[in-house]
Parts: structure tokens; sequence; C-alpha cells
């Protein structure tokens, strides 16, 4: 090679080398941030939401807030929604509180046990002493503080639902075959055998989600046990493989061997076990007060008239009662620490005073807020709910509540093995004990 | 050309941004992951030292040995299943269809351009039982069978999978081995055919002796795409019912990402990097003999 030509490749090299090394930067990325909007250290510079795309009841919430009631809050710190599906939700989560950029508030997670971790890690605002500064501690229902309390340990989460669980019937299909609503299991397995006979699906329920079978497994316990029937397995007093808890999963296999749940169970998902109810075609749906939502919008078949609620019913000879009702905070909203400062604790004042009314008012859904607007049209089903809660003593939680994310995984992807009988009720608690591994 | 790669500072000029991207985007997060191996927790709860404890748990942890098996059944009948009717189709390309075969090639190989989700959705719609019978169960049902759960018992949600993922890829290895029978001599094949040699027997003697480095390739190729499968495990079964079709791939990565046990994760992560050394050593010391020999 000549002089020259080495002095042309050399020259040409440089800017080679420089756009080279300034690519590998690039892709190697001191991407600091990431997903957050997070400003440099005084806190969040747009209201930052994190919604599970299968909820669109608080985005749509907190939507409307942001144009009607909060409109000032949002003209200061504009709220911006993105969504996550909840399969993958606990990832998203984890991912961002490694990097330091959680959203300004999220849905706190799929198990109860990534938020402890989160709040344990001090990412989480204390959302009492916060409300309590900001002078709107009353806004929230001591009900729903004390559902999350007995969840997380302390308050460190906004219960934008307030739910009870329970089964749902359908009215006209009840009368049609002569039944009452169950009051105690036995009466409800009879209902199952009219209705088999008379050719109507019994039941409605998601396999592929699981949890609408595995509810049914922790309610048994509570009304056989008793309420702290679960806290006992958590605190490694009792095992799920114990003969008194292994009857409760095969009550709910027997459901499924009897074929109470329809056709190819495990593939039914959320929507469709929905659908199957709310056009008819079945009688009863085990399902949180959310579903009010779905009940009372004009795509609900069946009418919202012509559908009942009853609590889980009561197993004879059982320490629980039906008077328990089963209840959850839907999908709590965790506050980054991080991302606090005063135009977030606007939002969160206006979220306070406004909230209930307005999940009220637009989805006819129960929060755990209480509502500051009396001209609130409560549609009848709702009202009727609300009265069943007043009546009820006393609440429990659900089966998976107190387990970490590996057991409450196993619980529910074996859920309809467990009615469909590819697996024995034995084999089904025997693999969850395995991971709760006490 | 022999100067450049001569001069030391030229190839470094040459291969240094390329070794520097591969070095800082693979090799520090493969050995990064290996470094978890030695410790327990998350990114949100921190880490500790813990030793060889995830080693301990892999061997003794049933979910890891459910894993492994369906992993190397999986992996064993796929390959099977892709190359035999892959090689079948280009058998089919070279011999019966010959120059009218681009049509079929190209239809063939369509499938592998879909993305998975789309094709894993369609056949989940395809296997349906509720809450309305897909195409199949209508099919079974004109014969006066009832219905199947295809999903609902391992065996037949593993028996989709494999229909599925056949159908998928046998397309581009039909290609693949097509191109290795193009290569073999006309001039051979005709005095194999002036000998007597015909259908069975030439395809016997002459084709698959000839196409065999192809056709280990193709199986290397397989083996190696199937020990790792994920994709289409998670958009057709998501592992199951239950965990009856999880593979060591969705396996490692709930455990790191959905359960946040980084360690175990990267640990479950090295037993299947293993596991695909071991095979592609095997693999390429039998192919190496088989080729001396040959």
């Amino acid at each position: 090679m000549t002089t020259a030509r080495t002095a042309r490749l050399r020259r040409s090299l440089v800017p080679m080398v420089a756009l080279a090394g300034a690519g590998a930067l690039v892709l190697t990325g001191c991407s600091a941030g990431g997903g957050g909007s997070e400003g440099s250290g005084d806190g969040a510079s747009e209201f930052t939401y994190l919604s599970l795309t299968e909820n669109t009841a608080v985005a749509d919430i907190l939507t409307g807030l942001s144009t009607g009631a909060c409109k000032a809050e949002n003209d200061a710190l504009p709220l911006k929604i993105t969504n996550q599906p909840q399969a993958s939700f606990d990832q998203q989560l984890q991912l961002l509180a490694g990097q330091d950029a959680l959203p300004t508030i999220f849905a706190a997670g799929n198990t109860p046990q990534l938020a402890k971790d989160l709040n344990d890690n001090g990412q989480l605002l204390d959302i009492q002493s916060t409300f309590d500064d900001l002078g709107v501690s009353d806004d929230l229902l001591p009900a729903a503080t004390s559902t999350i309390e007995s969840l997380y340990g302390s308050v460190i989460a906004l219960p934008t639902e307030f739910n009870v669980e329970g089964l749902w019937y359908n009215k006209q299909i009840l009368e049609q075959n002569g039944i009452t609503p169950p009051t105690t299991w036995d009466e409800l397995t009879d209902a199952a055998a009219t209705l088999k006979a008379a050719g109507v699906q019994p039941f409605s329920a998601s396999g592929e989600q699981g949890w609408p079978l595995t509810r049914l497994v922790g309610n048994y316990l509570f009304r056989t046990i008793g309420p702290d029937a679960l806290q006992k397995v958590a605190d490694g007093d009792a095992k799920l493989t114990d003969p008194e808890y292994v009857e409760a999963a095969a009550a709910v296999a027997e459901l499924g061997s009897e074929g109470y749940f329809g056709e190819g169970v495990g593939s039914i998902d959320y929507d469709t076990s929905l659908n199957t109810f709310t056009t008819g075609k079945a009688a009863f749906l085990y399902m949180g007060s959310w579903a009010l939502s779905a009940f009372n919008a004009d795509t609900n078949e069946i009418g919202a008239e012509n559908i009942g609620f009853v609590a889980f019913p009561d197993v004879a000879g059982g320490e629980g009662s039906n008077a328990q009702l089963a209840a959850n905070v839907g999908v709590p909203i965790a506050v980054s620490k991080k991302a606090y400062n005063e135009k977030v604790g606007a939002w969160l004042s206006c979220i306070a005073d406004n909230y209930g009314a307005a999940s009220l008012g637009d989805q006819g859904v129960l929060s755990g807020f209480t509502v500051n607007d009396d001209a609130v049209e409560v549609p009848p089903l709702t009202a009727e709910l609300q009265t069943t809660i007043d009546e009820s003593s006393d609440s429990v939680l659900w089966f998976e509540a107190l387990f970490d994310a590996q057991a409450t995984t196993t619980s529910q992807t074996n859920a309809a093995q467990l009615v469909t009988g590819a697996i024995t009720p034995e084999q089904f608690m025997e693999l969850v004990q395995a991971d709760l591994g006490n | 050309m022999n100067n450049v790669f001569g001069n030391k500072r030229a190839v470094l000029v040459f291969v240094g941004p390329a070794l520097l991207i591969y070095t800082v985007i693979m090799l520090v997060p493969v050995l990064w992951s290996l470094g978890y191996t030695l410790f327990t927790g998350s990114v949100i709860t921190g880490f500790e030292f813990s030793g060889l404890d995830n080693f301990a748990k892999l061997f003794s942890d049933p979910k890891v040995g459910e894993a492994l098996l369906f992993t190397l059944k999986y992996a064993v009948i796929l390959t099977v299943g892709q190359v035999l009717v892959g090689y079948a189709l280009s058998l089919l390309y070279v011999f019966w269809l010959r120059k009218a075969s681009s049509l079929v090639r190209t239809l063939v190989f369509f499938p592998i351009v879909l993305p998975t989700v789309a094709v894993s959705l369609l056949f989940q719609k395809m296997f349906e039982v509720a809450p309305q019978n897909g195409i199949v169960n209508e099919f079974i049902n004109l014969f006066g069978l009832p219905s199947v759960d295809w999903f609902g018992s391992p065996d037949t949600a593993f028996l989709v999978l494999v229909v599925m993922d056949i159908w998928r890829s046998m397309g581009f290895y039909a290609v693949l081995l097509y191109a290795g029978l193009l290569d073999i001599p006309e001039e051979v094949m005709e005095s194999a055919r002036l000998d007597g040699a015909g259908g069975w027997t030439l395809i016997r003697r002459i084709v698959i002796p000839m196409s065999l480095p192809v056709l280990l390739s193709s199986i290397i190729f397989s083996i190696n795409g199937t020990l790792k499968v994920f994709d289409s495990v998670l958009a057709l079964t998501n592992g199951g019912p239950g965990s009856s079709t999880t593979p060591l791939t969705l396996l490692m990565f709930r455990t790191a990402f959905s359960y946040g046990d980084y360690g175990y994760g990267s640990t479950i992560a090295l037993l299947l990097t293993v596991i695909c050394l071991l095979v592609t050593i095997f693999i390429f010391r039998s192919s190496r003999r088989d080729l001396t020999k040959g």
C-alpha cells in the first residue's frame, strides 16, 4: 500500500471510528430513566398512571376527573395514562422499580407481596400520613382502609374500588326452575343439579384466569374452618394438604366433575365468562362487585333488574358464616414516593374528594372513598349491594391473598385442571403448598 | 488485502466497534447473569450472596425436572417432525413437482413469515371448544364423535403445539433441504438410474447420503431452536394446563421476572445453555465423523 493510500485510508477511518464509537455509546445506552417521567429530584412533571390494560375503570374515572373536578390540578400536572397487560404487569413494575423510574401512580400489582417489597424498599408513599397532612383522611372509608391494612400491613394504596364478592344469579332462570337463592352449600349443589337436568349451565367461570375457581376453594375454607383458615396456612400452623383443606378443593372439583361449569372451562377467558352470564346462558357467576359496571351497562342483555346477589353459602357444620363477605380493594393504586411533590398532593386531594362520587355515578361501582355528592344517582342493583355490605358483620380475603407470586401462579394455573379432573384435589393442594414452602 | 489484515491497527479498527457492541450487549449480560447464579433476591429487595444454594435447589426442584423433560421431549419430537416433513417436502419439490414447485414452495414457506402470536391465535380458534366449537371439533362432530377440549389435558395440548410448530416451520426446512438436494450432481443421479436404481433405492443409496451435510445442518438448526422454544408455547398454551407444557425457557422467565428471583432464574438459564452446548458439541462431533467417512 502506498503512503498516499495509507493516508487516505487513515483519513477516512477517523470519522468511521468516531461514528462507530458514537453509535456504540448510543446503543449501549447510558439511558437512565426509561419509562418514568420524573424530573430531577423535585417530583413528577406529569401525573403518570400505569394502568392494567384489563381494568379501564380507574383510567376512565381519572380521565373524567382531569377534565372536570380536577381540571386545575390537571393543568398544573397533566395526567398521562399508559397501559400494561395484567399478565406482565408485575414484571413491568419490577423493572421500573429497579431503574428507580416508577410512574407517579400505578396499580399496586397482582400480588400484595410486590407492593410490600416496594414499600419496604422505601419506594411507596405512605397514604395515611400524606392524607392526614393534606386533611383528606375522612374521605377514606374505614372498611376499605382496614382491608388495605390487612393486605399490605399499612395504608400504602388508594382504594379505588371496594369490592365484595359472592354469587350473582339470574333471577329469571332460578324462578323458572323453582329455585330460591341458595344460602347453604347443599342448596347450591342441589340447585346446580336441577339446572343441569333442565339443560341450563349452572355456573359460568373463567378457567383461563383461574382465580374465579380458586375463589370458590378459598370461600369454602372460610365457611368450614373459619375466617382465619388461610392465615393459619400463612403462619405455618396448618397446611393446605391437611384433610379439612383438601375437602374444599374436593368440593369444587366435584362441581367440575358434574359438568356444572360447562364445556372447556380452561379456555374460557374473563370476558367470555361475564358474557355467558349477561347473555342468560348461565345461572350463577362468582364475581366481585366490580362487575356492577358491566351489569349496569346497556350491553347486559338480561338486564340489571334480573340479577341478584347472595354471599357464598354456608357449609353445614362449618365455623364460618355467610355474613362474612369476601372483600377486596380491586385494583389499589400506589403512589411513588420519589414522584411526590405539591402538585401530586393537589391531585391526590382532588381524587380523595371526588373519586367516590365519580366512581358511583359514572360506573355504578363502589369505591373505598366517601361519596361527597348527594346528587349522585345510584343504580338499584348497586344500592341493593350497598345494603348487603352494610348488613355484613365481617370480611374475609381470598384464597391467594396471603400467598407469594409463585404460589399464586401455581394455584391459578392449576385451577382449571382441578375442575376438569386432570389433577386430584390432593395434587392441587400439594402443588400450591409446595410453593408456599412452609 | 493481505496487507490490511496484516495491519493490527486496521484489524482493530474494523473489528473493534462490532466487538465492543457485541461485548456490551451480549457478553456482559451473559457474564452478569452467570454472576447472578450465586445470589438470591431481586432488584427491589436487593441481592444477597447465597453461594451454591441455587444449584442445590436446581437439582431438587421437581418443576425444573418436569420442565427439562418437557423441553427434551418437545425438542426431539419436533426436530424429528420438522426435518422429516421438511425432507419429504423437499423430495416432493425435486422429484415430483420439479419446475412447477415454486408456487407450492412459496405457499408452504408462507407460515414461517407470519408472527408466532398470530399463528397461535389461529390455532387456538381452530382447536377451540368453548364458547364455540372450532373447525377441528366441528369436523370431529361430523363423524358423530364428541368435541375434544384440546387445551384441557396435557397430551392433547402438546399435540396441538407440535402440529402448529411443524406446520409453521416445515416450509423453512423444506427450502433448506431443497437447496441441498439441488446440489446433488445430475450425472450421479443419471448414472444411478442407468444402473437400474429407481424410486426408494435411489433415495436411500444416493439422495440421502449425498444430502447428509445439509440434513445435519437442519438437525442442528432445529434442535437448538426447539430447545429454546418460548414464544409459541407462551402464546398458545401459556405453559398449561397447569405447568404441563412449560419448557425451561418459560420457567426461567417466570422465575426471574414474575417471581422476582433473578438468581434462580439465571441458574435455570445456565442449565439451558449447558444443554444447548452439549447437544451442539454432540451433533458436531458425530457430523464430523460421518463426513470424513463419506
